[in-house]
């Protein structure tokens, strides 16, 4: 519901939304690291089952069913009154990956949170990142009794780019997500000012 | 004689008792031009005039709430309604003038100037 007061608050111009994805496999730490450095608030979509989704997600006896509802984690930090950045936990499962296109339109950049005990389920997020040229860092979430690993090793598993920062975190703990973030803000700068070099070279 | 059960037959968990299309009369795409879930919506109406328009309850709160400038996510999360049917409400609302949709404001994305301000800003976190 409208809340009382926060209204007042807002800024009468529109703030400038800077837009970062929080993604990775199903139970990887989204939600967890969302609600540690913001506020996190409900969203969710009812969407249209297209096509292809219908057959790989097996709804045989509901064949009737065309809409699902999709819930997001949802978060916002203000930055202040003009400017504000807004997180989106990225729906993990396969049949929810049409709204990620909608989801990354104007995004800065993209955590991809990783569990080492299912490294296998980062590789999805990060292949869409590095096809559609967003600038992303792989944190690696650190679960208790999970095996530790360097991040040189999971760069390697991940066979990524070398420019990519890898990270380990705990989503759990507000420092630890927000150093995250601001490694990925740092990134995203670093290559803006490569890019700039390159066109003024 | 049966007796009058203590709990209620439904409970927050049976989820909304109106089917949210039903807010947009069964139409599931939007009018119009498409817009950006970051998209800035803004009321187009004074607001001592809402109460005197004949507006669906949602519209009247869409209205109040957007008398400052507001994001689509903002207004779906507020609303507690799927982010769909927002989208339908907002598009018959620009239609009929009583709002206006301008689109996300990015210039931070590609300048490193607004980008430090967000680093420090997270580092105060």
């Amino acid at each position: 519901m409208l809340s009382a007061g926060y209204d007042e608050d807002r800024p009468d111009v529109s703030p400038v939304s800077i837009k970062i994805l929080i993604a990775g496999g199903f139970g990887a730490g989204k939600t967890t690291m969302v609600g540690s450095v913001s506020e996190i608030r409900p969203l969710r979509t009812e969407e249209t089952l297209s096509e292809p989704s219908v057959l790989v997600d097996d709804l045989d006896g509901v064949e009737t069913k065309t809409t699902t509802t999709v819930a997001m984690d949802f978060g916002r930090i203000t930055v202040r009154d003009d400017l504000v950045v807004y997180l989106f936990g990225t729906p993990g499962q396969h049949r929810f990956w049409f709204m990620w296109d909608e989801l990354s339109l104007g995004a800065l950049g993209a955590i991809v949170l990783a569990d080492t005990r299912r490294l296998a389920d980062s590789f999805p997020s990060v292949d869409y990142f590095e096809r559609c040229g967003i600038p992303f860092v792989v944190a690696v979430n650190c679960f208790e009794g999970a095996k530790r690993f360097r991040p040189d090793a999971v760069r390697t598993a991940l066979d990524l780019d070398q420019g990519v920062p890898v990270v380990l975190c705990d989503a759990r703990h507000r420092p630890s997500c927000r150093d995250v973030l601001v490694t990925l803000v740092e990134y995203a700068i670093s290559l803006l000012s490569s890019a700039d070099a390159v066109s003024a070279g | 004689m049966s007796s009058v059960p203590d709990d209620p037959w439904f409970d927050r968990d049976a989820g909304p008792v109106v089917r949210p299309y039903a807010l947009t009369g069964g139409r599931t795409r939007p009018r119009g031009e498409s817009f950006d879930l970051l998209a800035v919506v803004g009321s187009a109406v004074d607001a001592k005039a809402i109460d005197r328009m004949l507006l669906e309850p949602e519209q009247a709160q869409v209205l109040r709430f957007c008398r400052k400038p507001t994001s689509v996510a903002d207004l779906a999360s507020e609303l507690d309604l799927p982010l769909g049917v927002v989208r339908i409400m907002l598009s018959d609302m620009r239609e009929r003038g009583l709002i206006t949709i301008g689109k996300p404001v990015r210039t931070g994305m590609t300048d490193p100037r607004v980008l430090k301000d967000v680093v420090d800003a997270l580092r105060r976190l």
